[in-house]
């Protein structure tokens, strides 16, 4: 799921300063699994910043909703009506469904109240780690299911590098080695002869904003 | 190695069978010229050629190809060090065509260390290829004449290629592997890391030589004579993929108030001496890390003296 984490509260604060009438909105998909836009979030922000507005002698009316995913057409139409009334919208939901909030409603300034950190597995109740940079060219079936570009510093394809130490990433003891992972499980699976080859430079695919269409997607609309 | 690849000096000295000696020299932190020059006497004549670190340890310092242009002016060969790290393909390969246009004939290819270690810890990381990839693009840049993508480039850059390896970090046992890697990649040369823990060196290099690899690549063993307790305490805690005996440090320890670096010279002669008796050992790549002005006296006392003329 994409992860994400509430902006510092002062952060949030300057930015709609001089906005008197304000809606949070919250998402109901990945943000509110990981615990940063949902609804219970958006409560607690909303309370927040009324409260300290009051206190700075600078009140604001700021309304609340929360929708199902900002980054589906067909659940921000619900928000058409009511957008109208406030001078600006913070979104809590991650760096997609904030673009498409803000691609809808051009003409009113959208605040975005987190940060989208990245696409990730979920250890346990609010605790959640990286895992994929969505490069869009998969060689997970090669690193016996451990990403070099995600999990290796340095994004190496032919490694360990010289950096790698007692299993650890040079840039942390709290960080393992993405490449001696790498190493033991295709050790243990016994396909280290699979990594003897050299890995030619990679074609990256992401350097520009990508669209996917379906097979799929034509069908549908043929048959609409 | 039948015909000469880029004919550098160094690679002269290596195919005519000569112990290869090699120097290092960090660019400075500013512009000017005369730091480069005044730390290159100290090298000139005392080593086979001098490689010239890119950003070492992150750090921003004066471009390695433009530090090697004075050497060449200064009538010193350097190895022109690229990492992978702060340029993408387009870059590197457009520095190693204007480096070879100006004289720079060996090169040594770097992942290089991450970024949060140096100056700019926020800086972004390229890495748009690693350092194995590196040497496939300069090898088919001056054996195919062709850029990275396919396309003829006009006027190979003839490189006498190099690269680094680490014998000591892990996994260990994969450790000659990836140097064989390196040589199939196409890579001419070997430059590795820092050797302190010497039994572990002598089982790698006995790993190489009945692979085979040491018959088709030269390697130099890296030296860093140590100046200090406190230097030898922080390489082994701190510089990952660094193996340092305690009996090392007791022995530094040993030397007595005002003598530890003069025992860490001499360490580093004792190494250098029994590289020159290894089998699979071309030379030593000696690193006198902010102390080249001790060169000339290291280079007299480990007995590589006058250096080859070819």
């Amino acid at each position: 799921m994409i992860v994400a984490e509430r902006k510092p509260f002062d952060e949030i604060k300057e930015m709609i300063k001089e906005r008197k009438k304000v809606l949070n909105i919250g998402c109901g998909t990945c943000v509110a699994v990981c615990l940063a836009g949902g609804e219970k979030e958006v409560d607690v922000l909303t309370t927040e910043i009324e409260m300290a507005r009051k206190m700075d002698e600078n009140p604001i009316e700021i309304d609340k909703i929360t929708i199902e995913r900002q980054c589906d057409r067909e659940y921000l139409e619900a928000l058409d009506d009511m957008v109208k009334d406030y001078e600006a919208l913070l979104s809590m939901a991650c760096g997609a469904g904030i673009q498409f909030l803000a691609e809808r409603y051009p003409e009113i300034p959208v605040y975005p109240a987190v940060n989208t950190t990245f696409i990730g597995i979920n250890q346990n109740v609010g605790w959640y780690e990286e895992r994929c940079r969505s490069c869009s060219s998969c060689v997970l079936g090669m690193t016996a299911g451990v990403c070099p570009v995600t999990m290796c510093a340095k994004g190496v394809f032919n490694g360990p590098c010289g950096g790698t130490n007692k299993g650890k990433c040079e840039i942390s003891a709290d960080q393992p080695c993405a490449w001696y992972q790498i190493y033991e499980r295709l050790e243990k699976q016994g396909r280290l002869d699979e990594i003897l080859e050299v890995v030619p430079a990679q074609d990256w695919e992401n350097q520009k904003p990508r669209t996917v269409v379906q097979p799929g997607y034509e069908k549908v609309k043929e048959e609409s | 190695m039948d015909d000469l690849k880029s004919g550098s000096n160094l690679e002269k000295v290596l195919k005519a069978g000569h112990f290869a000696f090699t120097g290092e020299l960090g660019p400075p932190r500013g512009a000017d010229a005369e730091e480069v020059r005044e730390k290159a006497q100290y090298l000139k004549g005392n080593v086979d050629s001098v490689n010239i670190t890119d950003n070492q340890t992150s750090v921003v310092r004066m471009a390695s190809w433009a530090a090697c242009l004075i050497l060449i002016q200064e009538g010193i060969e350097p190895n022109f060090q690229m990492v992978c790290r702060d340029r993408n393909r387009l870059a590197m390969q457009a520095d190693i065509l204007g480096a070879y246009a100006h004289g720079v004939r060996n090169m040594l290819c770097l992942s290089g260390d991450h970024p949060m270690f140096g100056d700019h810890p926020t800086a972004m990381g390229v890495f748009d290829i690693d350092s194995m990839q590196l040497i496939q693009m300069v090898k088919k840049m001056r054996d195919e004449g062709k850029f990275l993508a396919g396309e003829e480039l006009h006027g190979a850059p003839k490189m006498f290629i190099g690269a680094a390896s680490n014998p000591f970090a892990d996994p260990y046992e994969w450790r000659v592997h990836r140097l064989a890697k390196k040589i199939a990649s196409g890579v001419d040369f070997i430059q590795t890391q820092c050797i302190y823990n010497m039994e572990r060196f002598r089982e790698f290099i006995s790993k190489a030589n009945d692979m085979g690899l040491t018959e088709k690549c030269y390697i130099l063993a890296g030296v860093t004579p140590m100046k200090s307790v406190g230097m030898a305490k922080y390489m082994k805690a701190k510089v990952p993929g660094m193996d340092v005996p305690d009996e090392l440090i007791k022995r530094l320890q040993g030397a007595g108030k005002g003598k530890v670096a003069e025992e860490g010279i001499k360490i580093a002669c004792e190494q250098v001496e029994e590289f020159k008796e290894m089998k699979g050992v071309a030379g030593v790549h000696m690193m006198a890390i902010e102390w080249e002005h001790k060169v000339p006296e290291i280079a007299e006392r480990a007995k590589v003296l006058p250096r080859p003329e070819v």
